[in-house]
């Protein structure tokens, strides 16, 4: 790893110190109600993105904190240079504004409400504009590697899984988490089967036992609301056929891509941000777009995706950097693939090795390279529901 | 060319990476030491499953990833395919 000491990468420093490897002015809808605005808006104004989504009504309680919390932390995530935010109404809309504008970039609300629709998209276009402008004019500088933020999770997971891609993560992490980098993985009933051992995994034993209290509320919630017996699904009968056993099996699997040695230094609520370096829990469903759209709302600003079988993912706003040890997958889906480690089940590569070139293809991703699922425009933004609206 | 993987030295099983065919030498490869191993294969063990490397009595531990992934229900000879016939969680 010594070629790979003190890597330095080109991105772009924000206002507030972060670093982000994207340069993105986003049409933030407040509501379901305001996507079309945000669409005609990013239509017209070349260079900026619009994320509709299909909430922000009627919430309440918890649910509407992390419906809050998600957004804001949207816009405020580095590889987001400026925003324009719309809603139908000023209070909520101007919500959100002012949680983005603490991080000192530039930000601006519009709301439909006593102007229109025809209206709203003309003034928020002027202001578009002026945002892409001035972002374009922005440059990227030299940055520690440890800088980048890097969230893991894996999909559509197979035997390959188990085996090469997500031990070629969690090499890659503990390289990452050795440096001094911020890094988080999640999926807490994914973990099932491995629980007590990811525990042991926490840097200190309270830091464990908060993971325990999160693990034991997301089994609750799925006991709660189940209508049969997990036991028979898990794993799954694709799972089984594939090779794997029992849901120990499955999950030591799950757990490999946070390597065998990094520690975990704290357990955050969804799309909570870190507060320090290291490895940190996420609670997050295991559904991809939810769980990769709660940590580009913590400030994650590149995600390690490694998959079996092929799920094809990606992200509005944090790229998604996808990899697979199933030579099949590698040739039937190449376009969505951006690091084969197939090799590694021929004997071919050693995860050292694999490690190292997952870390090559961050560096060259923070440089500008753009992932698989950004050239293919895949931008799954889910929001995490945790009930019904009132 | 080798035909099963072996995560950690103190596993007792190996995981085929390709199809390896019963009464074969198959040849196998310890992913933390790069250690060799070769296992005479008794049965038929499809890719993705698991082949073992010791001989395993009722309750004993099958040891993957470093760590217990479940129970022995039945007796199991080296080379023999371990799978959800021989092999069971824990857990339920």
């Amino acid at each position: 790893m010594a070629k790979l000491k003190n890597p330095k990468v080109f991105a772009y420093r924000r206002e507030n110190g972060r670093v982000g490897i994207r340069n993105h002015v986003v049409i933030l809808p407040l509501d379901d109600l305001s996507n079309s605005a945000c669409e005609k808006v990013a239509y017209n104004v070349k260079g900026t993105k619009a994320i509709p989504h299909a909430y922000g009504r009627l919430q309440f309680g918890k649910d509407l904190e992390l419906f809050f919390r998600t957004m804001i932390g949207t816009g405020a995530n580095p590889n987001v240079a400026a925003v324009v935010v719309i809603g139908i109404e000023p209070d909520w809309t101007n919500r959100i504004v002012e949680g983005i504008a603490k991080t000192g970039k530039p930000v601006a609300g519009f709301s439909i409400e006593r102007f229109g629709e025809f209206k709203t998209v003309e003034m928020a276009c002027w202001k578009a504009k002026e945002f892409v402008q001035w972002a374009s004019e922005l440059r990227r500088e030299s940055v520690d590697l440890k800088e980048i933020w890097v969230s893991v999770k894996c999909g559509e997971s197979d035997t390959t899984s188990g085996l090469a891609s997500n031990p070629t993560v969690g090499n890659a992490i503990e390289k990452l988490v050795a440096m001094g980098a911020t890094t988080s993985f999640g999926e807490t009933s994914e973990i099932t089967g491995a629980e007590m051992v990811c525990k042991e995994r926490a840097a200190n034993r309270k830091v464990g036992e908060q993971f325990m209290a999160t693990f034991n509320a997301y089994q609750k919630m799925i006991d709660d609301n189940k209508t049969d017996d997990l036991s028979g699904s898990q794993p799954t009968k694709g799972n089984i056929r594939g090779g794997l056993t029992t849901i120990e099996e499955k999950a030591f699997g799950n757990l490999q891509k946070i390597g065998k040695k990094a520690n975990y230094v704290g357990v955050l609520d969804k799309a909570e941000a870190p507060t320090g370096p290291g490895l940190w829990f996420m609670d997050t469903s295991s559904a991809a777009a939810e769980a990769v759209t709660l940590w580009a709302a913590a400030g994650f600003v590149a995600h390690f995706f490694p998959t079996g079988q092929g799920n094809i993912i990606g992200n509005p706003i944090e790229p998604v950097i996808k990899l697979t040890a199933n030579p099949l997958t590698a040739k039937t889906m190449s376009e969505h693939v951006d690091y084969d480690c197939s090799a590694i089940l021929r004997g071919e590569m050693t995860l050292d090795q694999s490690g190292d070139n997952l870390l090559q293809m961050l560096i060259r991703t923070c440089n500008g390279r753009l992932t698989a699922q950004e050239v293919l425009g895949h931008e799954e933004f889910v929001l995490t529901k945790l009930y019904e609206s009132a | 060319m080798i035909q099963f993987l072996v995560h950690e030295e103190a596993d007792n099983v190996g995981v085929a990476t390709v199809d390896i065919k019963a009464g074969e030498t198959a040849k196998g490869l310890y992913m933390d030491s790069q250690k060799k191993v070769q296992v005479k294969a008794q049965q038929d063990i499809p890719l993705g499953h698991k082949i073992a490397l010791v001989k395993f009595k009722k309750d004993d531990s099958v040891i993957k990833y470093g760590h217990d992934i479940g129970r022995i229900v039945a007796d199991i000879k080296v080379g023999e395919h371990v799978h959800i016939h021989n092999l069971k969680t824990r857990r339920w």
